[in-house]
């Protein structure tokens, strides 16, 4: 399910306090999502790819990854120039594409690629345990941390579980078509699945409750910041507060 | 003297489910210091029950609950009682649900109000006495079963119980890890209730094995001599030949 295949590397971004991290991550794609022109936009670019080779990931996945989400966007391609409304740059038989629609169509572009390429690098090269009490430590509520560090635990569970009733289904001729009979059979692996969910729920409590669980959770984990984190963070600041000034003064193209 | 302080004591224990159909019926036990018992009994018996009983996690509905002399009935007594009698799971999956080991492992210590780094320093001493060494910072989903569950042990003797209670320890696990598990439970010297469906495995780590039918607990023998035959001895304890020796 989940490969967690860019947490391996040990390169300085890999090293990086995971709270420093987080919040560059998400500064950095309020800024991105909100810059209209393009030069930050293709600065913002740069600056990913500059990013993505410091952490030194492996570019097949890095590629797979990127080529899904542009799968989605050549959607937009083929759709906003047409029917965007502003000046007519040429016709394809009877539809006009317009100006508008494709610079909207690449700011599109270029914003999500942006941002993928950052979380990628980022929050991705973060192990999902680390990055649960780092939000911790950034004082997210810590129902919405733990709700987030239990989902990933027990997803294999219950990945498990639907695998298993998938095989107990197939051995005895279960062959899924469209018939009644088998939207029955997904109904009730489904909802089987969440009966099983909730009954492991119960019985996870009743594990904690016996080992001292009072309603509160105490983490571990104690992160430093190291003086490598004050120079990334001092890089960072400054890697945002140029993409805002480049947005700002508007430098037209 | 001390020998003989009670450690758990049930007296009248009934506990029917909601559906009407009734699992324990007027209970007796009792539990000294020190002792090891072993508990046998069919599906749907009312073991599990009866150790979901004794940590509070199941409420009879009638009889009474001591433990350490003292009467338990409230959410508050229980509290008091599980910082001192370990309980570990039949499904290791329940009872880990840290992502990692080292995480799981010290969730006890810091529930009983230590702090992080003694917490730490805890489980990674456990972690070596169970050596289970270089797991502190594996993903509990991805360990195997027998694993899982000789961590889910760590996860319990880190807090130091008086009293140990184990459903089914050995369910799925290979000879290999039920080895390692009969060899843990045999150098701890604390209490111990092990619920099981192996004889043999009951032999090998209790002192007496007791049998749940029909609602109440009855005395089947000494485990030693259960051992030499692995199976009930459905004479008892009157004399009697074996046939073949």
């Amino acid at each position: 399910m989940i490969q967690e295949s860019f947490t391996a590397g040990h390169t300085q971004i890999h090293r990086l306090d995971p709270r420093l991290k987080i919040l560059f991550a998400t500064l950095y794609s309020f800024i991105v999502a909100l810059s209209e022109g393009f030069l930050p936009l293709f600065a913002a670019l740069v600056l990913s790819f500059l990013l993505i080779g410091l952490a030194r990931l492996n570019i097949r996945e890095v590629t797979k990854r990127v080529v899904l989400v542009n799968g989605l966007i050549v959607l937009f391609w083929l759709v906003l120039p047409l029917t965007f409304e502003g000046e007519a740059l040429f016709y394809l038989g009877p539809f006009a594409v317009t100006r508008e629609g494709l610079n909207v169509s690449a700011r599109i572009t270029l914003k999500s690629n942006a941002i993928l390429l950052v979380f990628i690098t980022l929050v991705a090269s973060t192990s999902i345990a680390t990055l649960g009490y780092a939000l911790n430590r950034l004082y997210i509520p810590e129902k919405l941390v733990y709700f987030f560090i239990l989902t990933y635990r027990y997803m294999f569970v219950i990945e498990q579980e639907y695998q298993r009733l998938v095989k107990a289904a197939k051995i005895r001729g279960f062959h899924p078509g469209n018939n009644l009979h088998t939207y029955r059979t997904y109904a009730y692996l489904i909802g089987m699945l969440f009966v099983r969910a909730s009954a492991r729920a119960e019985r996870v409590h009743n594990a904690m409750l016996c080992r001292g669980f009072k309603g509160k959770f105490y983490c571990l984990r104690e992160f430093s910041f190291s003086r490598q984190d004050l120079i990334w963070s001092a890089f960072m600041a400054i890697a945002v507060i140029g993409l805002a000034f480049l947005e700002w003064v508007k430098i037209s193209w | 003297m001390g020998e003989n302080i009670m450690v758990i004591q049930l007296e009248n224990v009934c506990f029917s489910y909601p559906n009407g159909a009734s699992v324990l019926d007027s209970l007796q036990f009792k539990l000294r210091r020190g002792e090891k018992l072993g508990l046998i009994g069919p599906n749907g018996s009312g073991k599990t029950t009866f150790l979901h009983i004794i940590m509070g996690l199941l409420k009879p509905s009638s009889g009474t609950v001591r433990i350490f002399g003292k009467l338990v009935e409230t959410e508050k007594d229980f509290r008091i009682v599980r910082q001192k009698v370990g309980f570990l799971f039949q499904n290791a999956d329940d009872q880990l649900f840290s992502p990692t080991v080292l995480e799981d492992v010290a969730f006890g210590p810091l529930n009983l109000g230590k702090k992080p780094k003694e917490a730490h320093k805890m489980s990674l001493k456990i972690l070596k006495d169970l050596n289970l060494e270089g797991f502190a910072d594996r993903l509990t989903h991805k360990l195997s079963g027998g694993e899982k569950k000789l961590v889910a042990l760590a996860t319990v003797l880190v807090m130091h119980p008086e009293v140990l209670l184990l459903d089914e320890p050995t369910t799925g696990l290979d000879e290999d890890t039920s080895k390692r598990i009969i060899h843990i439970l045999n150098s701890l010297n604390i209490s111990c209730i092990i619920v099981s469906h192996e004889y043999d495995f009951l032999a090998r780590t209790t002192d007496e094995i007791y049998s749940i039918q029909n609602g109440i607990i009855v005395y089947d023998g000494v485990s030693a001599d259960l051992h030499s035959h692995y199976h009930r001895h459905s004479a008892g304890k009157a004399p009697h030949d074996h046939m073949g020796i």
